[in-house]
């Protein structure tokens, strides 16, 4: 391995992730909470109501975040699965499977808010508008990775298959945003990544950012812990898998579990690539 | 290099053509679905050239799922596939003369037929040749993709319905663009622009996604 050098690619080893997570977590649960109870806060009480929607506007601060958590996580999704497919780093399909669940837990929030957004402002909570179809369009590529992921009986093949669709889902959701936006639209323009400068008001847009903080921060601490536990579940009968769930990873089982990667991998595994 | 694609075309499309019952088996599917709607929805005229476009469209792409499920699953039974994945010729270009010779021999028939069941929905005139030509461009796309999908869930449990779920959102594109171009020309707009995209989405997906469907081979394969 070439990249030796490069610190971050410690990583890749899955007892060092272990214990990088182990170590990030617990702060970002906190900070996740705080930046959540702030934005919304300043979500309730501090913006004011909007001119013409009133207060039904303020389930933006959970609709925008999630809406763009949804997408973000696919894109994510698909980079870690470029990354497997390409150095079969098997880290990265352990992230992408771990970000899955979250995306598509964020992508149907997502739906569900802009639905109880949609019935006071628009007077019905489905329309088949562009963004809303897209939207339930990529909730349906995550279903489809997930259970292309599951329906493997090899994981390593499982997850190749669905590496190489999302891939080709990121390819088309550009493609698939374009053509139904060309079809339909009645969703509202956009608001804040404009070049005059965000249409709304200073704390309005405080309390998105922090909104979108605390949904960004929670699904790293949630895809870090779900990647922790498939991680383990994968290197069961490693050393340091059993010693890590027991609660006592030791820096000499971790260093020993990392060299394995580059040398012999454990019994369980087959490293065949032909 | 031309000459093995040649022969493995022309394997697959006489294997496909000796076996009768396939091709008629997905012309019926095709026929009989749009033959639901009307029976759904009911026989006022005007009703149902409103739907027309999409129902033809809709038929269509179910059409080309069914039929994509079995594209490499008998080649991959009795060992062919493996076999093809050895030869010198690129996967590549050997799963685009499968798809090919699939969409030859199923896909077409359906563009043919596609006027007359566009006409029995209440479609007149130059509405069924841009019906007919939208689905010329658009079906060889679905069937590129549809191979991907077939390819992935070979041997997996459940394939059929899973490739449901995963082909189906990536037929999105081509399914608004095909009945928008007809849905155009029933209101005399232009219909070119249309036409034009989904001959860009062919241009795109002709070269690129044979390589999925080989890298999609060589996952199942390995």
């Amino acid at each position: 391995m070439t990249g030796r050098s490069i610190p971050w690619l410690k990583f890749t080893a899955p007892a060092n992730f272990y214990t990088l997570a182990q170590r990030l977590v617990p702060w970002l649960w906190p900070a996740a909470a705080l930046c959540a109870v702030a934005g919304l806060y300043m979500g309730f009480f501090v913006a004011p109501p909007d001119h013409q929607q009133g207060d039904a506007y303020r389930i933006l601060f959970i609709h925008v975040p999630t809406a763009w958590m949804g997408m973000l996580l696919y894109l994510l999704l698909a980079a870690y699965g470029a990354i497997f497919l390409v150095w079969r780093i098997k880290m990265a399909d352990i992230m992408a499977r771990a970000i899955a669940p979250t995306g598509a837990l964020m992508t149907f929030l997502s739906l569900w808010t802009g639905a109880l957004w949609g019935a006071p402002t628009w007077g019905t909570f489905w329309v088949w508008d562009a963004r809303l179809t897209s939207t339930l369009i990529l909730l349906f590529l995550f279903l489809g990775y997930m259970a292309l992921h599951a329906a493997s009986d090899d994981r390593e093949k499982g997850g190749r298959a669905a590496s190489l669709l999302a891939i080709i889902g990121a390819v088309n959701v550009p493609i698939i945003y374009f053509s139904v936006e060309w079809w339909y639209n009645l969703h509202q323009g956009v608001s804040v990544m404009r070049s005059d400068g965000p249409s709304m008001a200073d704390s309005m847009l405080a309390a998105l950012l922090l909104m979108i903080a605390a949904f960004w921060i929670y699904a790293g601490a949630i895809v870090l812990r779900r990647a922790q536990a498939e991680a383990l579940s994968r290197e069961a009968r490693t050393e340091w898998a059993q010693a890590a769930a027991a609660g006592r990873l030791t820096r000499e089982q971790r260093e020993r579990a990392a060299v394995g990667i580059e040398g012999n991998r454990p019994p369980l595994e087959s490293g065949g690539q032909t | 290099m031309v000459r093995p694609l040649w022969t493995l075309l022309q394997r697959d499309i006489s294997l496909i053509v000796t076996r009768r019952q396939d091709v008629l088996t997905v012309v019926a599917f095709f026929v009989i679905v749009i033959t639901l709607f009307p029976l759904a929805i009911g026989p006022e005229p005007e009703k149902l050239r409103t739907i027309a476009p999409g129902a033809v469209w809709v038929a269509a792409a179910l059409a080309s799922l069914i039929s994509l499920d079995r594209l490499f699953a008998d080649d991959w039974r009795d060992g062919t596939l493996e076999q093809l994945a050895l030869a010198p010729q690129p996967l590549a270009l050997t799963a685009l003369a499968k798809v090919l010779a699939h969409w030859l021999s199923l896909g077409l028939p359906l563009v043919i037929l596609s006027p007359a069941l566009g006409y029995a929905l209440g479609l007149q005139g130059i509405e069924l040749a841009v019906l007919a030509g939208s689905l010329l461009l658009g079906t060889p796309v679905l069937s590129l993709l549809g191979a991907v999908g077939a390819a992935m869930t070979l041997g997996v449990r459940g394939g059929g319905a899973l490739m449901a779920l995963l082909i189906l959102p990536l037929y999105v594109p081509v399914l608004i663009l095909g009945a928008g171009a007809v849905n155009e020309a029933m209101f005399a707009a232009p219909y070119q622009a249309h036409l034009s995209l989904l001959g860009a989405l062919l241009a795109v997906a002709l070269p690129l996604l044979p390589l999925a469907i080989a890298g999609a081979l060589r996952i199942t394969l390995d």
